[in-house]
């Protein structure tokens, strides 16, 4: 938006920055190395003093402390604050330095500051606190990333892809399971490593089936955070996203699975088919906890109306049990968590007001970020710290085959799904897929946790994969989007249009299918849609808002984004968009034959009711005072409104504008945005329908005006009550001699000598004890 | 015009050709219709009003009335008729047809145009090449007709914005007393260009097997 300043400003300070970054970097890995173990040093000194004096209590008099060290009693909150907020100044430090940026992504970063800390740490100390515990991952690091994920999963991609997700999610997951997992024993079996210390041939085939079941899933951060930074187009991202998520259900029943036929010692066929059982129990039984818990927050969401201020903490509370209840069960933790961020989302958002989505959204972006950063971090750290056993025909045959199975898998099932797909999978698409199968954190804290006897092995393995994907695919993987030409996230917000005509098209498709006779998709979907109109919304949405169709709350969402859109412009003054359009209301009203007015070129216009019309008489005649006052500071002859004075006052301007949106606000009018054209980057703009007209400067016909127009019921007559006013006030206008019967008035923009913008004067002023923020608290039901 | 007489294989091969279904998929489709018109030869408006699952759905006057439009068949005459034959029934659903991935770009920006074209018909209801800005305030009305009064107040505005947003998207520099007539073929594809239409405009015909083809419910 003010995009104008940024640029220079960055160039110019763009390398002391950098090199600012990079100093703040540094200093800050040191300080917090040195911090946690002198810290960690202290501990251990205070608690020998502490010893001492209960000794010594008898003999001497212990003088007063004035100051004291007791650092025992808040070591734990402590370093987990100072792990946060290093994590948080890396974030910070990063994004000053835009180049690295570009080029590594995050995660990589983030993992090597990891290494950096655990080695400093290391070097401190010669032991480092197990900092990754998978109590600390599970519980507390994992879920609010996949919390975020879920609520703001978008659902229509989703379900239309279902069936590919769930065949790449189970059937790619079990594929890449045992293939590796085999194919590991066979080389184990058939290595013959003079130089490695363990004989890999005692790793049984179980123990290696259950290191395939680590390995072989995709994890969710870390395809989060790198594809986040490439922006790559919906259908891809969402594939392999929601690969990422489904597969946790296999992975959970995998992992118990093998490990409880290495205890047993034996595999059966019952255990097998308990095994595909238990892997059904799973997935549905986590789904429909969450579902559970997110019919239950949008229940309890539709009594808030009168604590708002707890709203969030309702999402965040019921998503955090929902979690909770599935891994006490040992059901998928993250399946329930999306089931449930998924339901509750539509219910919870008519329901709730603005301001607590906006903190929603927010808190849910603030803690998955950070919890990310820590992972990574974490990551590295323990890296560092962790026992590895190097052996190299393992890792090296372990990271060939993960990568031949994931290939080799992929292309598979793409040859069978786009047998039923409509839309079909190209090479590019199956090649991102393939090589977007990052493994991350997960997989790391699934080995931590395994009881067998050549965990260190598999552990060192496993962190190896991850490095792997996450520093060579990750950094990689956007020059190969870019030199692939893959197509790209869509980054234009949907128009109205376009909402109009999706919606057109299905109800079309619905009526085709039932005039085949043909239950399809459509057909489903349109029953389900009906059901949940008709029971769900009732019961979980509050008051009117349930009767609210999908397109009037977006068309309603549309106006009020660009009402926010239009204040935080400053008030039309900055607004800066290449090649406005000129089209008003004006161009699409049609004419009536006759107008009732006397005037030529009277516009049809609704009409508008008496009372409304007395108000806005009324607060014209008072803004017009007030304009008359202050424009009599400025000592002029005539005070005529003309475009080309200097001295037109900005503020003037600015309230004018404040007042006609806080009316608009309350009348639910248009705001009628104008669509990006084609080639501008800049954001689209709001449009305030007035009645009034554009002044042009006279000989400027080729001028890009602003044109703001009603949409709103609005009285031919009020046209000329602007004169009437205006007349009855002593100001004199003058009219252009293309005169429409309209007063106008423009302002300057500074940047754009050949704009003028309009400034509409039906408005009436809005209470002065107004609260801003009034505005867009949705306290009440949408009135519409 | 009118009912073809004989279902023999020399009919369905010249339907193949021209609508792009398969036989398998041009017999399915004969009995449907057979079943839809009471064995008769051709199909009337109450026909097709009588399915009982159309009943709901809001735009369904719209949808009858494509079967019926002129337009929708080869000859790209103006006007409607008051019944079809199995041609005419088997040309409009080949608006739906999906693409395969046999299909080349000319094909499918062929198939696009086609389906685009299907869609503006539908909304072009006087025939005059554009959608007027009182056409259009039917459709929208007719899409929120679900929802009460309340729809039909906010529909208004809905169409006045989306109309403005057509006119500001393809003719920017309109001087204040212009008047948009309306949106032609063309605006109407740039406004949809986004939204893909020969993917997204498709009944699977594959699995309609006779098993699967019921009256209504």
């Amino acid at each position: 938006m003010f995009s104008r300043m940024a640029p220079r400003g960055r160039s110019g300070l763009g390398r002391s920055l950098a090199e600012l970054g990079l100093l703040l970097l540094a200093i800050l890995v040191l300080l917090d190395g040195t911090v946690l173990s002198l810290v960690a040093a202290i501990s251990s000194e205070s608690d020998t003093h502490e010893a001492k004096p209960v000794t010594h209590k008898n003999t001497s008099k212990k003088s007063f402390p004035v100051l004291g060290i007791k650092y025992d009693d808040v070591s734990v909150p402590f370093e987990i604050a100072l792990w946060v907020l290093l994590a948080s100044l890396m974030k910070l430090g990063f994004h000053l330095i835009p180049r690295l940026s570009n080029v590594v992504p995050e995660s990589c970063l983030l993992i090597s500051v990891g290494l950096l800390v655990g080695g400093i740490l290391k070097l401190a100390r010669d032991e480092v606190p197990p900092v990754l515990s998978d109590r600390i991952f599970f519980l507390c690091l994992l879920p609010p990333i996949i919390l975020d994920a879920g609520y703001f999963l978008p659902i229509r991609p989703f379900v239309e892809n279902i069936g590919t997700i769930l065949m790449f999610a189970v059937v790619g997951t079990l594929w890449n399971a045992f293939f590796v997992g085999g194919l590991i024993y066979a080389v184990c079996q058939i290595a013959q490593d003079q130089y490695s210390d363990i004989d890999l041939s005692t790793i049984g085939i179980l123990p290696c089936l259950l290191f395939g079941s680590i390995i072989s899933a995709v994890d969710p951060v870390a395809v989060l955070a790198v594809f986040e930074e490439i922006h790559i187009n919906e259908l891809l991202h969402i594939l392999v996203f929601g690969e990422s998520l489904l597969n946790d259900a296999v992975t959970v029943v995998l992992y118990h699975l093998f490990e409880e036929f290495m205890d047993s010692g034996s595999v059966s066929a019952v255990d097998a088919i308990l095994g595909l059982v238990s892997f059904l129990v799973v997935a549905l039984g986590g789904v429909l906890v969450g579902a559970f818990y997110g019919i239950l927050a949008a229940f309890t969401s539709r009594f808030t109306s009168h604590t708002r201020v707890i709203e969030p903490l309702f999402v965040f509370l019921y998503s955090y049990m929902a979690y909770l209840s599935a891994e006490v069960f040992h059901l998928s933790g993250i399946m329930s968590l999306i089931a449930c961020g998924a339901v509750m989302r539509p219910y919870v958002e008519a329901n709730i007001s603005h301001k607590s989505h906006t903190t929603i959204k927010y808190f849910l972006k603030m803690w998955s970020s950070v919890s990310e950063t820590l992972i990574f971090i974490f990551l590295g750290v323990a890296t560092v710290e962790g026992e590895h056993h190097w052996d190299w025909i393992f890792l090296t045959s372990t990271v060939i085959l993960c990568l031949v199975a994931r290939i080799i898998g992929v292309v598979g099932l793409t040859f069978i799904i786009n047998k039923f797909r409509i839309v079909k999978l190209t090479t590019k698409d199956q090649f991102i897929i393939a090589y977007g199968g990052l493994r991350g954190a997960i997989a790391f804290s699934l080995g931590f946790i395994l009881h067998s006897e050549h965990k260190r092995i598999f552990l060192t393995a496993i962190i190896t994969i991850i490095f792997f994907t996450v520093f060579v695919q990750g950094m990689t993987i956007k020059p190969l989007v870019e030199l692939l030409a893959v197509k790209k996230k869509n980054e234009a917000k949907r128009s109205i249009n376009e909402e109009i005509h999706t919606r057109f098209l299905d109800h079309l498709l619905t009526g085709i299918e039932d005039i085949c006779g043909h239950y399809g998709h459509h057909h489903w979907k349109n029953k389900l849609n009906r059901f949940n109109k008709k029971y769900v919304k009732k019961i979980l949405i509050a008051g009117d808002r349930s009767k609210e169709p999908h397109l009037i709350a977006f068309y309603h969402k549309l106006e009020m984004k660009n009402a926010i859109q239009m204040v935080e412009s400053g008030g039309g003054s900055k607004l800066n968009s290449s090649f406005p359009s000129t089209v008003s209301m004006q161009n699409i009203q049609p004419k009536i034959q006759s107008p009732p007015s006397a005037r030529p070129s009277e516009r049809v216009l609704p009409q508008l009711t008496k009372g409304r019309e007395e108000e806005i008489r009324q607060i014209l005649r008072t803004n017009l005072q007030k304009t008359r006052q202050r424009l009599q500071s400025y000592n002029r002859h005539t005070l005529v409104v003309d475009p080309d004075e200097e001295g037109f006052d900005d503020l003037f301007l600015k309230k004018r504008r404040r007042m006609e949106l806080d009316w608009k606000l309350k009348q639910m009018t248009n705001y009628l945005s104008v669509p990006r054209p084609q080639g501008s980057p800049t954001m689209s703009r709001a449009r305030i329908a007035s009645d009034s007209q554009a002044y042009v400067k006279p000989g400027a016909e080729n001028v890009p005006t602003i044109q703001i127009d009603l949409a709103s019921p609005q009285s031919p007559d009020s046209v000329r009550l602007l004169d009437e006013v205006v007349q009855d006030q002593g100001l004199t206008m003058s009219l252009p001699s293309s005169s429409r019967g309209a007063y106008k008035t423009s302002g300057k923009d500074d940047g754009r000598d050949q704009q003028t913008l309009l400034r509409c004067l039906s408005d009436p002023g809005p209470d002065p004890d107004d609260d801003d923020d009034e505005d867009y608290d949705d306290d009440e039901p949408v009135p519409t | 015009m009118g009912a073809t007489q004989t279902h023999s294989e020399y009919q369905y091969e010249n339907m193949v050709g021209k609508t792009g279904f398969s036989t398998e998929q041009i017999k399915n489709l004969h009995m449907r219709f057979q079943q839809l018109s009471g064995n008769e030869k051709t199909l009337r408006r109450e026909h097709l009003k009588n399915i009982p699952a159309l009943a709901n759905n809001p735009i369904k006057t719209e949808i009858i009335e494509a079967f019926f439009d002129k337009r929708n068949q080869l000859d790209n005459e103006l006007g409607s008729y008051e019944e079809i034959g199995f041609e005419e029934f088997l040309m409009v659903m080949s608006h739906f047809r999906p693409l395969s991935i046999k299909t080349s770009a000319e094909e499918k920006t062929a198939m696009r145009k086609q389906k685009v074209r299907f869609l503006f018909n539908m909304h072009d209801t006087d025939g005059d090449g554009k959608i007027t800005l009182e056409e259009y305030r039917k459709a929208v009305e007719e899409l929120l007709s679900e929802s009460g009064t309340i729809g039909q107040e906010v529909a208004r505005a809905i169409a006045d914005a989306a109309m403005l947003e057509v006119a500001s998207t393809n003719v920017p520099n309109m001087g204040p007393d212009d008047f948009y007539e309306g949106i032609t073929f063309e605006h109407f594809e740039e406004i949809l260009k986004d939204l893909e239409m020969e993917s997204r405009m498709h009944v699977r015909f594959l699995d309609m097997n006779t098993a699967n083809l019921r009256c209504g419910q």
